[in-house]
Protein backbone atom coordinates (compact mmCIF):
# COMPACT_ATOMS: atom_id res chain seq x y z
CA UNK A 1 0.00 0.00 0.00
CA UNK A 2 1.88 3.15 -1.05
CA UNK A 3 -0.35 5.56 -0.20
CA UNK A 4 0.20 4.38 3.84
CA UNK A 5 3.92 5.11 3.46
CA UNK A 6 5.03 7.78 6.07
CA UNK A 7 5.25 11.48 4.90
CA UNK A 8 8.60 11.60 6.68
CA UNK A 9 10.47 8.25 5.54
CA UNK A 10 13.60 9.73 7.92
CA UNK A 11 11.38 9.27 10.88
CA UNK A 12 12.02 5.72 12.63
CA UNK A 13 8.93 4.24 13.70
CA UNK A 14 9.34 1.33 16.95
CA UNK A 15 6.83 -0.99 16.61
CA UNK A 16 4.81 -0.95 19.31
CA UNK A 17 1.62 -3.32 20.64
CA UNK A 18 -1.56 -1.08 21.31
CA UNK A 19 -1.23 -1.37 24.56
CA UNK A 20 2.27 0.10 24.98
CA UNK A 21 0.90 2.38 27.47
CA UNK A 22 -0.62 0.08 30.25
CA UNK A 23 3.35 -0.40 31.08
CA UNK A 24 4.17 2.01 33.40
CA UNK A 25 1.60 3.84 35.75
CA UNK A 26 3.25 7.30 34.09
CA UNK A 27 2.14 6.54 30.80
CA UNK A 28 -1.49 5.49 31.36
CA UNK A 29 -1.24 9.36 33.43
CA UNK A 30 -0.24 10.47 30.24
CA UNK A 31 -2.75 8.83 28.22
CA UNK A 32 -5.85 9.85 30.42
CA UNK A 33 -4.39 13.25 30.49
CA UNK A 34 -4.60 13.20 26.31
CA UNK A 35 -8.15 11.76 26.89
CA UNK A 36 -9.39 14.28 28.85
CA UNK A 37 -9.82 16.64 25.55
CA UNK A 38 -12.17 14.01 24.14
CA UNK A 39 -15.21 14.57 27.28
CA UNK A 40 -14.19 18.03 27.43
CA UNK A 41 -14.71 18.23 23.36
CA UNK A 42 -18.53 15.90 23.88
CA UNK A 43 -19.64 18.40 26.60
CA UNK A 44 -18.82 21.14 24.68
CA UNK A 45 -20.72 20.00 21.66
CA UNK A 46 -23.61 19.42 24.20
CA UNK A 47 -23.37 22.56 25.26
CA UNK A 48 -23.64 24.13 22.38
CA UNK A 49 -26.84 21.75 21.40
CA UNK A 50 -27.86 23.32 24.69
CA UNK A 51 -27.42 26.85 23.25
CA UNK A 52 -29.15 26.27 19.81
CA UNK A 53 -32.00 24.71 22.01
CA UNK A 54 -32.53 27.74 24.02
CA UNK A 55 -33.18 29.34 20.70
CA UNK A 56 -36.01 27.21 19.36
CA UNK A 57 -37.52 28.08 22.66
CA UNK A 58 -38.98 27.08 25.99
CA UNK A 59 -40.42 23.58 24.52
CA UNK A 60 -37.30 22.47 22.35
CA UNK A 61 -34.98 23.30 25.52
CA UNK A 62 -37.29 21.54 27.93
CA UNK A 63 -37.35 18.81 25.98
CA UNK A 64 -33.64 18.58 25.31
CA UNK A 65 -32.66 19.18 29.26
CA UNK A 66 -35.20 16.77 30.44
CA UNK A 67 -33.49 13.92 28.25
CA UNK A 68 -30.07 14.92 30.00
CA UNK A 69 -30.80 14.38 32.91
CA UNK A 70 -31.43 10.35 31.95
CA UNK A 71 -29.18 8.09 34.24
CA UNK A 72 -26.10 7.81 30.60
CA UNK A 73 -25.86 11.41 30.21
CA UNK A 74 -26.23 12.09 34.14
CA UNK A 75 -23.11 8.97 34.29
CA UNK A 76 -20.98 11.03 31.42
CA UNK A 77 -21.48 14.17 33.48
CA UNK A 78 -19.40 13.30 36.52
CA UNK A 79 -17.07 11.43 34.21
CA UNK A 80 -16.50 14.27 31.87
CA UNK A 81 -16.32 16.33 35.51
CA UNK A 82 -13.53 14.42 36.51
CA UNK A 83 -11.73 14.08 33.45
CA UNK A 84 -12.49 17.99 33.00
CA UNK A 85 -10.67 18.42 36.53
CA UNK A 86 -7.95 16.15 35.78
CA UNK A 87 -6.73 18.59 32.76
CA UNK A 88 -6.94 21.80 34.89
CA UNK A 89 -4.84 20.48 37.77
CA UNK A 90 -2.42 18.56 35.24
CA UNK A 91 -2.34 22.13 32.83
CA UNK A 92 -1.84 24.28 36.07
CA UNK A 93 1.14 22.25 37.04
CA UNK A 94 2.92 22.59 33.80
CA UNK A 95 2.49 26.04 33.55
CA UNK A 96 4.63 26.51 36.69
CA UNK A 97 7.01 24.43 34.83
CA UNK A 98 7.09 26.13 31.26
CA UNK A 99 6.13 29.96 32.44
CA UNK A 100 8.85 31.49 34.32
CA UNK A 101 7.72 34.46 36.16
CA UNK A 102 10.17 37.34 37.10
CA UNK A 103 9.33 40.29 39.48
CA UNK A 104 12.44 42.21 38.57
CA UNK A 105 15.90 40.26 39.56
CA UNK A 106 13.86 37.45 40.73
CA UNK A 107 12.46 34.70 39.77
CA UNK A 108 8.97 33.85 41.22
CA UNK A 109 9.39 30.26 42.67
CA UNK A 110 6.99 27.35 40.08
CA UNK A 111 4.92 26.34 43.29
CA UNK A 112 3.78 30.11 43.79
CA UNK A 113 2.77 30.50 39.78
CA UNK A 114 1.25 27.47 39.72
CA UNK A 115 -0.86 28.34 43.04
CA UNK A 116 -1.77 31.84 41.56
CA UNK A 117 -3.48 29.91 38.59
CA UNK A 118 -5.25 27.60 41.30
CA UNK A 119 -6.49 30.71 43.24
CA UNK A 120 -7.34 32.78 39.57
CA UNK A 121 -9.23 29.82 38.29
CA UNK A 122 -11.75 29.42 42.03
CA UNK A 123 -12.17 33.15 41.24
CA UNK A 124 -13.08 32.81 37.39
CA UNK A 125 -15.65 30.02 38.22
CA UNK A 126 -17.10 31.66 41.31
CA UNK A 127 -17.51 34.56 39.08
CA UNK A 128 -19.17 32.58 36.51
CA UNK A 129 -21.75 31.01 39.19
CA UNK A 130 -22.59 34.23 40.38
CA UNK A 131 -23.09 35.92 37.32
CA UNK A 132 -25.18 33.26 36.31
CA UNK A 133 -27.17 32.36 38.98
CA UNK A 134 -27.42 35.41 40.93
CA UNK A 135 -27.16 38.59 39.09
CA UNK A 136 -29.97 39.04 36.67
CA UNK B 1 4.86 27.70 2.32
CA UNK B 2 8.97 27.31 2.57
CA UNK B 3 10.50 24.05 2.87
CA UNK B 4 11.43 23.39 6.20
CA UNK B 5 8.22 25.24 7.65
CA UNK B 6 5.31 23.66 8.86
CA UNK B 7 1.87 24.40 9.99
CA UNK B 8 2.93 23.06 13.20
CA UNK B 9 3.47 25.75 15.34
CA UNK B 10 -0.12 27.58 14.07
CA UNK B 11 -2.14 24.08 15.44
CA UNK B 12 0.11 24.15 18.79
CA UNK B 13 -0.60 27.75 19.87
CA UNK B 14 -4.78 26.76 19.10
CA UNK B 15 -3.63 24.23 21.18
CA UNK B 16 -2.17 25.94 24.01
CA UNK B 17 -4.90 28.75 24.06
CA UNK B 18 -7.64 25.73 23.91
CA UNK B 19 -5.97 24.40 26.87
CA UNK B 20 -6.25 27.41 29.10
CA UNK B 21 -9.70 28.18 27.86
CA UNK B 22 -10.68 24.44 28.90
CA UNK B 23 -8.84 24.33 32.06
CA UNK B 24 -10.16 28.19 33.43
CA UNK B 25 -13.52 27.49 32.19
CA UNK B 26 -14.67 23.58 31.60
CA UNK B 27 -15.26 22.45 34.95
CA UNK B 28 -17.80 25.11 36.31
CA UNK B 29 -20.10 24.73 33.36
CA UNK B 30 -19.58 20.91 33.11
CA UNK B 31 -20.56 21.31 36.83
CA UNK B 32 -23.56 23.77 36.39
CA UNK B 33 -24.93 22.54 33.20
CA UNK B 34 -23.94 18.77 34.26
CA UNK B 35 -25.04 18.29 37.61
CA UNK B 36 -26.55 21.16 39.29
CA UNK B 37 -29.23 22.31 36.78
CA UNK B 38 -30.17 18.65 35.89
CA UNK B 39 -30.08 17.62 39.42
CA UNK B 40 -32.39 20.30 40.72
CA UNK B 41 -29.79 22.21 42.70
CA UNK B 42 -30.17 25.34 41.12
CA UNK B 43 -32.68 26.71 38.40
CA UNK B 44 -32.05 28.74 35.72
CA UNK B 45 -35.06 29.79 33.45
CA UNK B 46 -35.47 29.50 29.91
CA UNK B 47 -36.49 33.45 29.67
CA UNK B 48 -33.06 34.15 31.71
CA UNK B 49 -30.94 31.97 29.30
CA UNK B 50 -32.51 33.20 26.30
CA UNK B 51 -32.19 37.08 27.10
CA UNK B 52 -28.41 35.61 28.23
CA UNK B 53 -27.86 34.22 24.89
CA UNK B 54 -28.36 37.38 22.56
CA UNK B 55 -26.29 39.52 24.26
CA UNK B 56 -23.21 40.01 22.21
CA UNK B 57 -20.41 40.02 25.19
CA UNK B 58 -21.99 36.49 26.03
CA UNK B 59 -21.80 34.93 22.25
CA UNK B 60 -18.50 35.98 22.08
CA UNK B 61 -17.48 33.87 25.54
CA UNK B 62 -19.36 31.11 24.16
CA UNK B 63 -17.75 31.16 21.17
CA UNK B 64 -14.06 31.05 23.20
CA UNK B 65 -15.78 28.66 25.46
CA UNK B 66 -17.16 25.93 22.84
CA UNK B 67 -14.49 26.79 19.50
CA UNK B 68 -10.90 27.11 20.97
CA UNK B 69 -11.24 24.36 22.76
CA UNK B 70 -12.16 22.09 20.10
CA UNK B 71 -8.77 22.91 18.72
CA UNK B 72 -7.14 21.47 21.75
CA UNK B 73 -9.59 18.08 21.20
CA UNK B 74 -7.64 18.21 17.87
CA UNK B 75 -4.17 18.12 18.30
CA UNK B 76 -4.35 15.85 21.31
CA UNK B 77 -6.74 13.15 19.68
CA UNK B 78 -4.45 13.40 16.63
CA UNK B 79 -1.14 12.33 18.85
CA UNK B 80 -3.54 9.73 20.80
CA UNK B 81 -4.36 8.49 17.47
CA UNK B 82 -0.52 8.59 16.31
CA UNK B 83 0.93 7.22 19.54
CA UNK B 84 -1.31 4.06 18.93
CA UNK B 85 0.52 3.33 16.22
CA UNK B 86 -1.34 4.76 13.07
CA UNK B 87 1.48 7.00 11.76
CA UNK B 88 0.92 5.07 8.14
CA UNK B 89 -1.81 7.41 8.37
CA UNK B 90 -0.30 11.00 9.70
CA UNK B 91 -2.13 13.42 6.80
CA UNK B 92 -5.99 11.82 7.24
CA UNK B 93 -5.93 11.76 10.79
CA UNK B 94 -4.06 15.56 10.77
CA UNK B 95 -7.35 16.21 8.18
CA UNK B 96 -9.96 14.29 10.08
CA UNK B 97 -8.87 15.98 13.30
CA UNK B 98 -8.61 19.47 12.17
CA UNK B 99 -10.89 19.85 10.07
CA UNK B 100 -14.02 18.19 12.68
CA UNK B 101 -12.16 21.29 15.20
CA UNK B 102 -13.15 24.09 11.58
CA UNK B 103 -16.46 22.16 11.31
CA UNK B 104 -17.30 22.95 14.86
CA UNK B 105 -16.14 26.17 14.66
CA UNK B 106 -18.60 26.77 11.86
CA UNK B 107 -21.32 25.55 13.43
CA UNK B 108 -20.60 27.28 16.73
CA UNK B 109 -20.79 30.62 14.77
CA UNK B 110 -23.74 29.87 12.64
CA UNK B 111 -25.62 28.75 16.09
CA UNK B 112 -24.44 32.30 17.98
CA UNK B 113 -25.65 33.92 14.89
CA UNK B 114 -29.12 32.68 15.01
CA UNK B 115 -29.93 31.76 18.39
Amino acid sequence: MSEARPQRPGLYYPKMPLTWWLARPGYVRFMIRELTSVFIAIFLVELLVLVHKVGQGPQAYADTAARLQSPGWMVFHVVALAFALYHTITWFKLTGVVQVVRLGDHKVPPALVVAGTFVAWGVVSLFILYWLLVRS
Amino acid sequence: MAPGKTMEPFWWSLFSVGGVVAAFLVPVHLFLHGLAIPLGWVSVGHGRLLALVGQPLVKIYLFVLIALPLYHWAHRFRFILEDLGLHGFRAPIAVLCYGSAIVGTVATLWVLIRV
